[in-house]
C-alpha cells in the first residue's frame, strides 16, 4: 500500500509522464494504446476510491514535501471531501475519455499527441484539486489553461479551431493572472502559504481586491456572464474535449476555487450578493441561449454555461442545503453532461450529422448509444431515481424564507432547471425517436471503446441515485464539510415526499421542462428574433477588442518605431540632458557650486588648480581633439579624430593615478575608433554634412547640454564631502579576505562579482543581437555575391 | 590598409597582443588589468588581423565561433559562481586553492576563473561584432 504523502504526489505526476509516453506507446501499439493509457486514469480513480472511507473518517489527508524550506515554501497536498469528489471525477471520467479519444479519433496522424495532451491534462487538473500550496494551485490552474489551449487548437488548419483556442487561453490567462494577485495578497494577509492555513478575511480592508481578483479568476475559468464567450467556441475541440474539459473538469475549476475559498473568503455581503446574481444571470443567460442552437454540441455547451452559473449562485447563497445541492449536482452533472456530449460525439461519428434538425429515428440503429442518451436526458431533468432529481431537491430545500429576493432567486432555479431539463430532453431523445431521416452517413452503432463512456456514466449516476444515502455518507458529507462548517444533517431520501410543498417545486419544474421540450421551434424562433434585433454579441465585442489591441500596438509603435536613426538619436540624448540636469536644477545641486559671496571664492579655486605643465599638455591635446571633432571635414576623419580626446582622457586617468581605468580606456578608445571607422565605412552615408543649420543648431544646442550636464553633475558631486567608508572597508579587506591587492579588479571579479555576472550577460546579449542585425541584412548581399 | 608594411608586421603584433592579452588577464587580481581589459586587446587583436588577413583568415584561427566563445565565457563564469554549492555556502562565494609547485606558490580560484569567463564574453562578443563589421559581405545593400 501506498503511503498518502506518495500516493498524492503520484496521483497528479503520474498522468504527466503518461502524457510524455502517450505518444511513443500509440506509435507501438496502434489501435489498442488507448486501451493501455487508460489504465493510468483508471488505476488513479481506483487509488482514489479506496481513500474515501478514511477521507470520510478523517476529515483530509495531508501530504507535503520540503521545497524551499528557507522560503517557508513546501509542496503540500491535500485530500478533503471537496478534493476527493473532484478527483474522483475527474479520474473517472478521464479514464473514459481517454478509451473514447482513440475511438473517435482512430487513424488520426496525431492521435498519440491527443491522449497524450489529454493526459497532461488530467494531471494538471489532479493536480489542481489537490495543491494545498496557493503557489502550486496557481501552477496547476495555469497548466489546465494550457492544456485546454493546446487541445481546443488540436485541429490547428483549422482557422475556428485556432481563433477558439487563443479566444479560450486569452480570457483564462487573465483570470489565471487575477489569480496570482489574489494569491500574492492572500498569503500576505493571511499570513500562510497553503489553503488551509487561512483564517477568514472577510474583515480585512483589503478584502474587496482579493475578493475582486479571485472572482475574476473563477468567473473566467467557469465561463460565467459577462466572460461566457469563450466557452461555446471552445467547442472547436474534438468531442471527447468537450466533454471533459469543457464540461465536466477544467471549468469546474473556477467553481472548485470558489468552493475552496469559501471557509477564507464567504460569508460577507459581496461574496453572497456577487456570485448569487452572475451566478443566476449566468443560468439564465446560458438555459435560454441554448435553446437558440441546433447545433448539439452547442446546446450541450449553453446548458454546461447554465450549469456554471447555477453552481456559482448555489455558493453564493451558501447555506448547507445549498452547498449540499452544489455538490451532488456537480456530481449528476458531471455523470451526465459528460455522457450526452460522448452520446453526441458518437452520434456525428456515426451518422456524420450533430444538426437537431437533420435527425431523427436513431434508436434502432444505435439503442445502446439511446439508452444512454435517455438515462442522461431525464437525469438532467431530474427525475426520480436519476442522481439529478436529489441535486434539484437539495437545491431546493435552500429556500426557506418569503423574502422577495429569495423568491427571485428561486425562480429562477425552477427556470433555469427547466429549461436545462427541456434541452436535456431534447438532446436525449429527439435525435432517437419519431420517424427516420436521411444522414450524410448511414447510422450504425458507435463501436465499444464509445460506448463504454455514455453507459457506465449512465450506469453510474442511477447507481449512485439508488444508494444515495451511502454517498451522502462517504462523499456528500464530507465534500460539504470542506466547504462549510456544517454538522450535515442527511436529508437525501432515496424516494419523493409527496407531502413536502418542495416537491411540487420539483414537479413544475418537470413540467415546465416538458414544455419547454414540446415547444423548442417556438422558443428558438423567439430567440433568434431577439438576437437578430440585438445584432452584437460578447463574441464580437472580444473581436472588436482584440483587434482594437492590435491596432492601438500598432500605432503606438509606428509612432515610437519610425525608423529614422537621426530622431532615435535626439529622443535618446534628450532624454539623457533631461536626467543629467533636472536633478542638479531641482535639487538646488548648484548652489554648492555658487561663490558664496564676492568672486574672490573663484579666482582662488581657479588658482587653486596645480597642475603641472605636461598635465596642462594633456588637457590642452584634449581641447585640440574636440575642435578637430567639431571642424572635421568629413565623417570619417570626425570619428578618427575623435581618438585624440579620448587618448588625452585615458592619459589624465593615468596621471592621476587611476591605471586600471587608463587601461580600460585605452583599449576602449581604440576599439570603438575602430568600430565606428567600420560602421562609417559600411552606412550608404555622404562623406559630407549636409544639415540645414536648423538640424545643425538643435543638434549642437543638445550635444552642449547634455556636456555641461555632464560637468555640472560632476562638479556638484565632487563639492560634496564624499563618505569614506566603503572605499576604507575595500582597502582593509582586499588583501586578507579576497586574496587580491587590485581592488578594482577584486571589486569586480569578487565583491560585486555578481554584477559583474549580469553585465557580461548583456554584454553577450548585445552581441548576439549586432550580429543577429548584420546577418539579417547581409542576407540580400550574400546571395548576390555568391 | 593593405600595405606590405602592415600585412607583414600584423601577425608579429597580434601575437604580442594575444599573449599580452592573457598577462594582463590573470595578473588582474594583484595588478592592473584583469578580464574586461584583456578581453578588449585580444579583441583589438582581431580587429587588427581582420584588417590585414581578411575575415575569413580569423574565423579559420578562432576555430570556434567568436559568439560561442562568448557564451562559453558566461557559461565558465556561472560555473565559477556553482562551485560554491560544493563547499556548501552561498552561490559565488570564492574558493581559493594554493598549487605549491616546489619553486612558485601558484594561487588558483574561482574569481579567477569568474575573471577568464569576463575575458571570453568581452573577447568573444567584440570579435563577433568587429569581424561581422568587416566582413565584406555585410552592408553592401545598406
Amino acid at each position: 500500500m501506498l503511503t498518502v504523502e506518495a500516493g498524492l504526489i503520484l496521483a497528479a505526476l503520474w498522468p504527466m509522464a503518461a502524457a510524455i509516453l502517450a505518444p511513443l506507446v500509440q506509435r507501438l501499439l496502434g489501435r489498442y494504446s488507448a486501451w493501455l493509457l487508460a489504465l493510468v486514469p483508471t488505476a488513479i480513480f481506483i487509488y482514489f476510491l479506496s481513500l474515501v472511507g478514511s477521507v470520510a473518517e478523517n476529515g483530509a489527508l495531508a501530504a507535503r514535501i520540503a521545497w524551499i524550506p528557507s522560503m517557508g515554501l513546501d509542496l503540500a497536498f491535500r485530500l478533503d471531501g471537496l478534493s476527493l469528489a473532484f478527483a474522483l471525477a475527474i479520474s473517472g471520467i478521464g479514464a473514459m475519455i481517454v478509451l473514447y479519444s482513440g475511438a473517435y479519433l482512430q487513424g488520426h496522424p496525431h492521435l498519440g499527441r491527443f491522449l497524450g495532451f489529454i493526459l497532461a491534462f488530467m494531471g494538471a487538473m489532479l493536480g489542481l484539486v489537490l495543491a494545498d500550496t496557493m503557489l502550486v494551485l496557481l501552477a496547476f490552474w495555469e497548466l489546465t489553461s494550457v492544456a485546454s489551449f493546446l487541445l481546443i487548437g488540436f485541429d490547428h488548419a483549422r482557422q475556428a479551431a485556432r481563433r477558439g483556442a487563443i479566444q479560450a487561453l486569452v480570457v483564462t490567462n487573465i483570470g489565471g493572472l487575477a489569480l496570482l494577485i489574489a494569491v500574492i495578497l492572500m498569503q500576505r494577509v493571511g499570513g500562510s502559504a497553503t489553503v488551509s492555513g487561512l483564517a477568514p478575511l472577510g474583515a480585512d480592508p483589503i478584502y474587496p481586491v482579493i475578493f475582486i481578483c479571485i472572482c475574476l479568476a473563477a468567473f473566467t475559468k467557469s465561463a460565467q456572464f459577462p466572460l461566457h464567450f469563450w466557452l461555446p467556441n471552445a467547442m472547436e475541440a474534438p468531442t471527447p474535449v468537450s466533454a471533459f474539459l469543457h464540461s465536466a473538469t477544467m471549468v469546474m475549476g473556477g467553481v472548485y476555487l470558489l468552493a475552496r475559498l469559501n471557509p477564507v473568503l464567504g460569508g460577507t455581503e459581496a461574496w453572497t450578493l456577487t456570485l448569487t446574481i452572475f451566478g443566476g444571470v449566468t443560468l439564465i443567460w446560458g438555459a435560454f441561449w441554448a435553446c437558440r442552437q441546433t447545433d448539439l454540441k452547442q446546446m450541450l455547451a449553453q446548458t454546461t454555461i447554465a450549469s456554471l452559473g447555477l453552481l456559482v449562485m448555489l455558493i453564493g447563497i451558501g447555506s448547507e442545503a445549498a452547498i449540499t445541492g452544489m455538490i451532488v449536482y456537480f456530481l449528476a452533472h458531471a455523470l451526465y453532461k459528460a455522457g450526452l456530449f460522448l452520446v453526441v460525439g458518437a452520434i456525428d461519428h456515426e451518422t456524420g450529422t450533430r444538426d437537431l434538425n437533420g435527425l431523427a429515428g436513431l434508436s434502432e440503429h444505435m439503442p445502446l448509444t439511446f439508452i444512454a442518451a435517455a438515462i442522461a436526458g431525464l437525469s438532467m431533468l431530474g427525475v426520480p431515481a436519476t442522481l439529478g432529481f436529489f441535486a434539484k431537491e437539495e437545491m431546493y430545500l435552500a429556500f426557506e424564507g418569503g423574502d422577495w429576493s429569495q423568491l427571485l432567486a428561486f425562480g429562477t432555479l425552477v427556470i433555469g432547471n427547466a429549461l436545462l431539463g427541456g434541452i436535456g430532453l431534447t438532446v436525449g431523445l429527439r435525435p432517437f425517436l419519431g420517424a427516420e431521416r436521411a444522414t450524410p452517413r448511414a447510422p450504425h452503432e458507435a463501436p465499444v471503446a464509445m460506448l463504454v463512456g455514455p453507459l457506465l456514466l449512465a450506469a453510474g449516476g442511477i447507481a449512485l441515485a439508488l444508494n444515495i444515502e451511502w454517498l451522502a455518507e462517504v462523499l456528500i458529507g464530507p465534500a460539504t464539510n470542506a466547504v462549510g462548517p456544517f454538522a450535515v444533517a442527511l436529508h437525501l431520501s432515496p424516494l419523493p415526499d409527496f407531502t413536502d410543498p418542495l416537491f411540487f417545486a420539483s414537479v413544475l419544474t418537470w413540467v415546465l421542462g416538458v414544455v419547454v421540450f414540446m415547444r423548442l421551434d417556438l422558443l428558438r424562433r423567439a430567440m433568434r428574433r431577439i438576437e437578430s434585433g440585438f445584432g452584437w454579441t460578447f463574441d464580437k465585442g472580444f473581436d472588436t477588442l482584440m483587434f482594437g489591441l492590435i491596432r492601438f500596438s500598432g500605432a503606438v509603435t509606428r509612432f515610437l518605431h519610425h525608423g529614422r536613426l537621426e530622431l532615435y538619436l535626439v529622443l535618446v540624448f534628450s532624454a539623457l540632458a533631461l536626467a543629467l540636469l533636472g536633478p542638479v536644477l531641482s535639487l538646488d545641486g548648484l548652489a554648492a557650486l555658487w561663490p558664496a559671496a564676492d568672486l574672490g571664492g573663484w579666482s582662488s579655486a581657479i588658482g587653486g588648480v596645480a597642475l603641472r605643465p605636461y598635465e596642462w599638455a594633456v588637457v590642452a591635446l584634449a581641447v585640440v581633439g574636440l575642435v578637430a571633432v567639431v571642424i572635421a571635414p568629413s565623417r570619417l576623419a570626425a570619428v578618427l579624430l575623435l581618438g585624440i580626446q579620448g587618448t588625452a582622457l585615458a592619459l589624465l586617468f593615468l596621471l592621476f593615478g587611476a591605471p586600471d581605468l587608463a587601461f580600460t580606456q585605452f583599449m576602449v578608445e581604440i576599439l570603438s575608433v575602430v568600430i565606428l571607422a567600420l560602421v562609417v565605412a559600411r552606412l550608404p552615408l555622404d562623406h559630407h554634412d549636409h544639415r540645414p543649420f536648423e538640424d545643425w543648431a538643435r543638434d549642437g544646442t543638445i550635444a552642449i547640454v547634455c556636456g555641461a550636464g555632464v560637468s555640472l553633475l560632476l562638479l556638484v558631486v565632487l563639492s560634496g564631502t564624499l563618505d569614506p567608508r566603503l572605499g576604507d572597508f575595500f582597502i582593509e579587506t582586499s588583501v586578507p579576505v579576497a586574496h587580491g591587492a587590485n581592488i578594482v579588479n577584486v571589486i569586480l571579479v569578487d565583491y560585486r562579482g555578481f554584477d559583474t555576472l549580469g553585465e557580461i550577460s548583456v554584454v553577450l546579449a548585445a552581441g548576439i543581437a549586432i550580429v543577429t542585425l548584420f546577418r539579417g541584412r547581409a542576407k540580400p548581399a550574400g546571395a548576390s555575391s555568391a | 590598409m593593405n600595405t606590405v608594411i602592415f600585412r607583414t608586421v600584423t601577425p608579429l603584433i597580434v601575437a604580442i597582443m594575444l599573449v599580452f592579452s592573457v598577462y594582463v588577464c590573470l595578473r588582474g587580481h594583484n595588478e592592473p588589468g584583469g578580464g574586461f581589459i584583456g578581453g578588449l586587446i585580444a579583441a583589438a587583436a582581431t580587429a587588427v588581423y581582420g584588417m590585414s588577413a581578411g575575415v575569413a583568415a580569423v574565423r579559420k584561427a578562432l576555430v570556434a565561433d567568436p559568439l560561442a566563445l562568448a557564451g562559453f565565457g558566461v557559461f565558465i563564469a556561472i560555473v565559477s559562481g556553482l562551485m560554491s554549492l560544493f563547499t556548501g555556502s552561498p552561490f559565488m562565494t570564492s574558493i581559493w586553492l594554493y598549487l605549491d609547485l616546489g619553486e612558485a606558490v601558484v594561487p588558483l580560484s574561482t574569481p579567477m576563473l569568474f575573471d577568464i569567463g569576463v575575458y571570453f564574453t568581452v573577447f568573444g562578443t567584440l570579435s563577433a561584432v568587429v569581424l561581422s563589421l568587416e566582413h565584406p559581405g555585410n552592408g553592401e545593400d545598406l
